[in-house]
């Protein structure tokens, strides 16, 4: 009865979460007009959110585009169709790889950034003083971040793809001998807009997700240095989860 | 002032990187080339007993040389036959009335396609046009179904009188007859 109770609670509470989330976005939705008033704030988080996070995007694809290649190759060789490698390749990169892989190092590297900032702000009362000088804190900080993470997150996975299928490339054509022809026109051939919208599709969103969730937590972040780790902890998993889900979804929308 | 500068270039080439990545995934891994507005182009129809596993999007070529796309594949309930509206190239505008439609597929297992054969007509099909003559898809497996048909017929007791034409050479022809 105890843990029924418990259990009760706990999704009710799970439930307020949601809610105060959803709402937190439509705050920051109502206030983006107002920002944009403002285009520099949101330029510098676009550098903040996506051009710092390009090394670390680009590396990846790089590896991962190159592990494509490599298992790729080893499992259609068996079938005696080397050449469809570039397909395979591209189509698991634009669909799949580059927009989750891109989001989940963005959750890393932009994500906890900005939610230990807010974080920070928070502790520090910067966001109160802002509120004493009757600037609004989520027009003036918090909506910019989250344009700025919206605008970065496609761009970093549409780079990150492209590089990855380079990175197959690579690998396939240079090392283990794909003739490069069939490489890249099976590839024309049998990828279609279609799928590359998918892939468009599915960043956006998980730039939405990754950057709510980020302001979100650094925003209500406890005023404390315990509070700032536990944001940014909380931060990491839950965009993880999200995109992860959020993947399932859009993949099962578009089939 | 010098701070703002860097910031700038950052962002600038950031975007500018991002924007190239996305042309570059819109026009280079697909096959359709950037345009916003498509070319001049013209539809035909053609009928099918079967299309096999054809896909809206598969190529429509002439001589290997690829004229369009399949657009839109229907079904006529009156005729139980497939209707594929092929879109061509404009450019391609001098294919006689008299041409046939063919489904073909790309290597032994790939996708299909619709190959077309010039015919001798003197005068040429035009938007909204039917082919007349059409050949239905290769089914692989009506193939594998009359190899076995012809396996089991030719060990049979019965049948072992007869000079029995190799079991794969009959079939062939078979597979090819239901055409037109």
């Amino acid at each position: 009865m105890k843990l029924l109770a418990e259990l009760w609670s706990s999704s009710v509470e799970s439930l307020v979460g949601l809610g105060a989330v959803v709402r937190f976005l439509l705050r920051l939705l109502v206030d983006t007009p107002r920002a944009l008033l403002r285009p520099d704030l949101i330029a510098q988080q676009v550098y903040n959110s996506g051009a710092l996070s390009l090394v670390i995007i680009m590396l990846s694809g790089l590896f991962v585009g190159m592990v494509l290649g490599l298992q790729g190759f080893q499992l259609l060789q068996r079938f005696g169709s080397e050449e469809a490698l570039g397909t395979a390749a591209t189509i698991g990169l634009v669909k799949e790889l580059g927009p989750v892989v891109t989001a989940l190092l963005f959750a890393g590297r932009a994500g906890t950034a900005l939610a230990s900032e807010l974080g920070l702000m928070r502790a520090t009362d910067q966001l109160s003083a802002m509120e004493m000088m009757a600037v609004d804190p989520i027009t003036r900080v918090v909506v910019p971040r989250f344009l700025g993470g919206v605008i970065a997150m496609p761009l970093l996975a549409a780079i990150f793809s492209v590089i990855g299928i380079y990175g197959a490339q690579l690998i396939g054509v240079q090392i283990m001998g794909v003739d490069s022809g069939s490489f890249w026109s099976q590839m024309r051939a049998s990828v279609g807009l279609s799928d590359i919208n998918e892939g468009i599709v599915k960043s956006c969103i998980f730039g939405v997700m990754c950057s709510l969730i980020a302001v979100y937590e650094g925003y209500h972040a406890t005023p404390t240095a315990e509070g700032v780790g536990r944001a940014t902890t909380r931060t990491v998993v839950t965009s993880a989860v999200v995109v992860l889900f959020f993947d399932y979804l859009v993949t099962a929308a578009f089939l | 002032m010098r701070k703002s500068r860097t910031l700038n270039l950052g962002t600038g080439t950031f975007v500018l990187l991002g924007f190239a990545a996305l042309f570059f995934l819109t026009t280079q891994t697909t096959s359709r080339g950037f345009s916003l507005t498509s070319p001049p182009h013209y539809d035909l129809t053609a009928k099918f007993d079967n299309i096999g596993d054809l896909k809206v999007g598969a190529p429509v070529s002439m001589s290997g040389v690829e004229m369009g796309r399949v657009t839109k594949i229907a079904f006529d309930s009156k005729e139980y036959k497939a209707v594929v509206t092929l879109r061509l190239d404009a450019r391609y505008n001098q294919i006689p009335t008299d041409s046939d439609a063919a489904i073909y597929t790309q290597g032994l297992l790939g996708g299909k396609f619709i190959g077309l054969t010039a015919g001798g007509a003197e005068t040429y099909l035009k938007d909204k046009d039917q082919i007349d003559f059409t050949q239905s898809a290769f089914v692989l497996e009506n193939l594998i179904g009359q190899v076995l048909a012809n396996f089991t017929k030719s060990s049979a007791p019965s049948d072992s009188g007869n000079p029995k034409p190799d079991a794969a050479a009959a079939a062939a022809p078979k597979a090819t007859e239901k055409t037109k």
